[in-house]
């Protein structure tokens, strides 16, 4: 399956975005609403004009029509055909080459079977559920094994259980059949858990080309970092396995703990949201627990945001309005840190 | 027949019969003065009988049918194949649009007297007006028809390596159907009144003309044989569009 490769593409809000994939790898566009992050996939699948080069295994494509680009494209609202079944929804790419009888169907029997949906065979659209469509739509940009998969937005219209579900499948799905697919989404939960690499747009620009873990630990610049959450990164200067999955580091003289399976921990990510703030000492053991002092409050639209001097480190911390309020806090009031052990994300390994 | 179609269509009948009842007792106990104006429905239903056997009614009618179907369909071909090309590519929908646009709204009947002066009375007038009244209602919803279909089915069937024939006649048309059915249903029944019309100002046969030939009879019974027909007819094409579309687009709609 071939690398994809931009070259200095430029549409609409995209300006001089350059971005290659790795063989057989699953890249996701992660950005906001807006970004481009469509547009990219568009011009990737040939289905408006461009500046710039595509570049399939270094071979450039750009004079290819879309039919010729051997690709799979699942559109974000999945566009089943309604007036064809199942069946004729998975075959109609085989058909519209001209594939024999015979082929045809034997390949969509294969789908069928391989996407579990051979019972919805002769359903149309208007009788699936969200999954069901997913995995329609799925098994018809499959149907004529194309070199690269484009997934924009597959699972914005399901709900979280269901997406959830199909993302882990999506995943196993990509690695089995080792195609290069470039998965487009603005939501930092799935982008960290399909990804092998993740690529943040922003305003048409490639921000930073990284694994989901270097983008947490080491966001590029600070619009990467505010994306996805703007994370306290502390640095551990020590760090041993207490067992159980569980390790306890220190940064900057404050002893944490941290979920971790690993041998070592190099940085730590807390998110603001996920840092209570209480002005008395809090019950319960003492375990992520610490003393701090308020330097700054900062009040935007949705929440307030306090930064706290907890030994050596700065740590931002995010509270509601309501609040906010009721605790009566002011900068250089001594408060109390508490963190949520299950949502810090703990870094190991050197970056590339 | 399920009890419940059984019991919608004595629902449906039953209405009807009470208004024929009603006719028949106004009419029978003189209760509108002068019969003659005002015949019972026995009586319409007994010149029916006369008007039948005798051929009268099945020659006009057969005239009628006749103009209709060469008309209707000449004139709905015509603009599904117009609306085909013109919801497919742009250019031509921008250079025929500003003609379309300013004939469209003209009346079918408008053409009456142009017509006549250009063809005559003759078979291909009557023929003619209702080509007219086909086609730009259907050519008209044909076009609505295409280009309304929803432009990522087309993106996804390029995606598919579907050639631009292949997303016309594989996606945009059967999607496009129920537009276009539309345009048909409504017009199989316009054509009916268009052409009672055209035959009643200009053309000395059919079931127009012969509610003319009633009217200066003073032959109240005829002229209402000729509007049940009329009635019947317009609404059994339009049922049988209705029921085509149903055909073709009830499994996915």
């Amino acid at each position: 399956m071939p690398t994809i490769e931009l070259k200095n593409i430029s549409k609409y809000i995209c300006q001089e975005v350059n971005l290659k994939t790795l063989d057989k790898e699953l890249l996701v566009l992660l950005g906001p609403n807006g970004a481009g992050k469509t547009t990219l996939l568009n011009i990737i699948a040939g289905l408006i004009d461009y500046k710039g080069s595509v570049l399939f295994d270094n071979l450039p494509v750009d004079k290819l029509s879309t039919s010729k680009r051997e690709i799979g494209y699942l559109f974000q609202d999945l566009v089943l055909f309604p007036h064809l079944d199942v069946a004729s929804n998975i075959a109609y790419g085989l058909r519209a080459k001209g594939e024999p009888l015979p082929k045809i169907k034997s390949r969509v029997d294969e789908l069928l079977h391989f996407m579990k949906i051979r019972h919805l065979s002769s359903r149309y659209p208007k009788h699936l559920s969200g999954g069901e469509k997913q995995r329609v739509a799925l098994a018809r940009a499959l149907a004529l094994s194309p070199k690269v998969l484009l997934l924009d937005e597959p699972l914005s219209s399901l709900d979280t259980q269901t997406s959830k579900y199909l993302r882990t499948e999506l995943r196993q799905l990509q690695k089995e059949l080792g195609i290069t697919t470039i998965y487009v989404t603005h939501d930092l939960v799935e982008a960290e858990e399909v990804a092998d690499r993740i690529a943040i747009i922003y305003n048409g620009h490639v921000d930073q080309v990284a694994t989901p873990e270097e983008v947490f630990f080491y966001p590029k610049n600070e619009r990467v970092s505010d994306f996805i959450g703007a994370p306290n990164i502390l640095n551990c200067d020590y760090c041993r396995s207490v067992g159980r999955g569980i390790m306890e580091v220190n940064c900057g003289g404050l002893s944490i703990i941290v979920p971790h399976d690993g041998n070592s921990v190099q940085r730590i990510a807390l998110f603001p949201r996920d840092i209570y703030i209480s002005d008395t000492k809090p019950p319960g053991p003492r375990v992520n627990r610490f003393k701090g002092v308020i330097t700054s409050i900062k009040s935007a639209d949705d929440a307030v945001r306090l930064e706290v001097k907890a030994g050596g480190n700065s740590l931002l911390a995010e509270m509601s309005h309501s609040i906010f309020e009721d605790m009566d806090l002011t900068v250089g009031k001594e408060v109390f840190l508490i963190l949520k052990l299950r949502r810090i994300r703990a870094y190991e390994g050197k970056i590339g | 027949m399920s009890k419940l179609k059984r019991l919608s269509l004595g629902w449906g009948i039953l209405p009807v019969a009470i208004f024929l009842a009603i006719w028949e007792i106004v009419a029978r106990l003189d209760l509108i003065p002068g019969q003659f104006f005002f015949p019972p429905f026995s009586i319409v239903m007994q010149e029916f009988y006369y008007l039948t056997a005798n051929g009268v009614l099945g020659h006009n009618f057969l005239s009628s049918l006749t103009r209709v179907l060469i008309g209707f369909c000449a004139g709905s071909i015509a603009g599904i194949a117009v609306g085909i090309i013109m919801g497919w590519r742009d250019v031509i929908n921008k250079a025929l649009n500003p003609i379309i646009s300013l004939l469209y709204p003209i009346p079918a009947l408008g053409w009456l007297p142009l017509l006549m002066l250009w063809l005559g009375i003759g078979e291909a007038l009557p023929i003619t007006i209702i080509f007219i009244c086909s086609f730009f209602p259907v050519l008209y919803n044909t076009v609505t028809g295409i280009r309304n279909v929803d432009k990522d089915f087309i993106q996804v069937a390029r995606t598919l390596g579907a050639s631009d024939t292949k997303i016309l006649t594989t996606v945009v048309l059967p999607l496009a159907i129920p537009n276009i059915f539309t345009g048909l249903r409504l017009e199989s029944g316009m054509a009916w009144r268009v052409i009672i019309a055209a035959e009643m100002v200009a053309i000395p046969t059919g079931i127009g003309a012969l509610l003319m030939k009633a009217e200066s009879l003073i032959r109240i019974d005829i002229i209402i044989v000729c509007l049940i027909v009329l009635s019947v007819m317009c609404l059994s094409f339009e049922k049988f569009f209705a029921y085509m579309e149903a055909k073709l687009t009830t499994k996915w709609r």
